[in-house]
């Protein structure tokens, strides 16, 4: 093997990053040019970020995709442990087959078809008498969401239910716990960080949906990106490069400071445990 | 104690341990004819063991002997297909996990990850419903009993190997359980550790006065820790017996290799009396200074323990001259400080191993590689295998 460096992998390297970025950088950037029209460099602007506080239809369609996403993230994490439980936990039941192919159905199935399909099923039901109350708008689109957010924090939750220790329920029941006391005391604690990337990873996946959003929306329930998606079929428009870029800001800051936080609390705690065992060692 | 047979071990000590042992002590936990099949792969087979109040018994076997779901079925993990458990004369078998008053130390120690030490051993206090001041008094006792009062807030992830030993035994003592279980309770600890652990483990137990039943695969574990021991193969009980019953007089073949080193030889009883059997085997003679439960003719093992044999470089005279000795040539030696492993060869290619203490500083004449040597044994130091 030559130490030579390997200009072929760089150069590789490289054009993944410019391919991966470039897009990124050129929407940051614009979104501080002064030309409304085109992608020509025209001088350094604050405007676009001045006219966004002004712009009502995207401010309530962020604070709309922000609630609906909130409210995704907790219902798909309650229903995907739920889910996840019973497909960890209890390995033989009647129509199980089904039941964990049902749960993963969403996340193989093209969006689109989703959304008809639950679109179908609403307009129907609205049609009933009992459901005559169900008018498509924020509703509509939490169920949509939900059902996608569920079958993603399903898999999230059952992966960690999987590797943690059983031991510890069986503990918990030699001393006395109910199985639900078990759940409660022991098994939810314990996946807590579980939980807290599913909620993340649905909230995610609720707010950047334009899909099924699109499909179940009805009118004045534009999420923030059906308003982004609506303007873009009109041409540029540069308040949405401001909006984007707000929304890059406050996710890249949320990423490096949880991630620097695990790292930190993975130190401490690789640190406490060398120091338990080299105390007892001069002991 | 060789005239004792396995049969009557069990009451001889209880005897000699005073008369206020009562009847109902002895049974303290009666488990009877237990099976426990998974998918018709026999796990336990019709195992009966009654265990004294305030002992320490070990379920001693290889993986996969079944030890392990005896002691899940004790502990309510495992249902049994069939047999009862009583203890106390109350038949648990039935009974969910939680509501039995047995109590677990697990072989991964299974701490709670997210709770302190003190939240750990409060944990079942807690869920019995205790007052407040009466779980704070009865932790604090706790974690006084194995030392780790100034660990109390710290997570188990802070703690050594040994002291997560130390806190899941306070937990499983917190309760104060009529029964405790320990499931291979130092398997997870080094060596070292573990032998100062043994001991020091069976003080606890025993200054708590609680009944425990132990699941090992390492005898020396179950001989340091253990009154009685229970050896398991195939979901069977072999044996059950005190740690030198067992050792000294094992009733099959399994057993006697199971636990420690032994010599066997296979051969024919050509003569049976009350007080001695004389078997023939390729090797030699033996005479065997004990009667057997067998008949003349009978193929039978008789087993000798490496310990018990002497090295010599004349043939010995004595009582049974002509009995009990072999010719050898020195194989193999492996010199261990206080003894020596020294492998014979004899004539019919048999090895035979022999361990000889270094109780001499330095001796006259010690047998080294190509010897030519006698090995002999007296009529006392063999035992007669018949399955």
């Amino acid at each position: 093997m030559s130490t030579r460096p390997n200009w072929f992998g760089r150069g590789w390297l490289a054009a993944g990053y410019f391919f991966l970025y470039i897009p990124i950088v050129l929407l940051i950037v614009f979104s501080f040019n002064e030309s409304r029209q085109d992608v020509v460099w025209r001088g350094f602007t604050l405007n676009w970020y001045r006219a966004l506080i002004d712009d009502k239809e995207i401010i309530e369609g962020a604070i709309l995709s922000l609630k609906i996403a909130f409210l995704t993230g907790i219902l798909s994490v309650i229903l995907g442990t739920f889910a996840a439980f019973v497909l960890v936990r209890y390995k033989r039941f009647l129509g199980r087959t089904a039941f964990s192919g049902m749960v993963n159905a969403p996340l193989v199935m093209p969006e689109v078809i989703v959304g008809l399909s639950l679109l179908l099923l609403l307009v129907s039901l609205q049609n009933t008498a009992a459901f005559s109350w169900l008018n498509r708008g924020m509703f509509t689109i939490l169920i949509g969401h939900a059902l996608l957010g569920m079958a993603y924090a399903t898999v999230v939750v059952q992966s960690r239910l999987q590797e943690m220790d059983r031991s510890i329920e069986e503990a918990a029941m030699d001393l006395g716990c109910r199985p639900g006391q078990v759940f409660f005391l022991v098994t939810l604690p314990n996946i807590t960080q579980a939980l807290m990337s599913a909620f993340l990873l649905t909230f995610t996946i609720s707010l950047d949906d334009v899909v099924i959003s699109q499909l179940l929306s009805g009118p004045g329930s534009s999420t923030m990106p059906i308003v982004i998606f609506s303007r873009a079929r009109l041409g540029l428009d540069p308040r949405v490069n401001a909006v984007a870029t707000i929304t890059i800001v406050v996710v890249t800051i949320a990423v490096i400071a949880s991630s620097l936080y695990l790292a930190r609390s993975e130190r401490r705690r690789q640190k406490e445990i060398s120091a338990a065992f080299s105390a007892e060692a001069a002991s | 104690m060789s005239e004792s047979s396995s049969g009557t071990a069990a009451s001889a000590p209880a005897a000699a341990g005073g008369a206020n042992k009562t009847a109902a002590d002895a049974r303290f936990l009666r488990i009877e004819n237990l099976v426990k099949e998974f998918d018709s792969v026999v796990a336990v087979d019709k195992v009966s063991i009654d265990i004294r109040k305030g002992e320490i018994f070990a379920l001693l076997g290889s993986s996969g002997c079944g030890k392990s779901t005896l002691l899940r079925m004790l502990a309510g993990f495992e249902t049994p297909t069939s047999g009862r458990i009583l203890l106390d004369g109350r038949d648990i078998a039935q009974i969910p996990p939680y509501e039995r008053p047995i109590n677990m130390m697990f072989q991964s120690y299974a701490l709670f990850p997210h709770l302190s030490v003190w939240d750990n051993v409060a944990f079942g206090l807690r869920r019995a419903g205790l007052p407040k001041d009466q779980v704070a008094d009865q932790v604090e006792k706790m974690l006084g009993l194995v030392q780790l009062k100034q660990f109390a807030k710290r997570k188990p992830h802070q703690l050594s190997g040994g002291q997560q030993q130390r806190v899941a035994l306070a937990r499983s003592l917190a309760k104060r359980p009529q029964l405790l279980l320990l499931d291979e309770p130092l398997g997870a600890l080094d060596k070292k550790l573990r032998e100062r652990t043994q001991l020091e483990l069976v003080g606890i137990i025993e200054s708590v006065g609680v009944t425990c039943v132990m699941v090992t695969h390492d005898q020396e574990e179950a001989m340091t820790m253990a009154s009685r021991i229970a050896i398991m193969s195939e979901g069977r009980i072999l044996q059950i017996g005190a740690p030198a019953e067992i050792y000294e007089t094992p009733n099959c073949r399994f057993v006697a290799d199971f636990i420690g080193n032994v010599n066997l030889f296979k051969g024919k009883v050509v003569e049976d009396a009350a007080d001695h059997v004389i078997v023939d085997t390729p090797e030699c003679r033996h005479y065997v200074g004990h009667g057997i439960t067998g008949t003349e003719g009978m193929e039978v093992s008789v087993a000798i323990r490496p310990e018990k044999i002497r090295i010599t470089r004349e043939r010995p005279g004595g009582a049974h001259d002509g009995f009990n000795c072999v010719e050898a040539e020195v194989a193999d030696l492996a010199y261990l400080g206080s003894y020596t492993i020294y492998h014979l060869k004899l004539a019919t290619g048999l090895l035979v191993k022999a361990s000889i203490a270094s109780v001499e500083r330095l001796p006259d004449w010690q047998p080294t590689w190509g010897d030519k040597v006698f090995a002999s044994w007296d009529e006392y130091a063999m035992v007669v295998l018949t399955q």
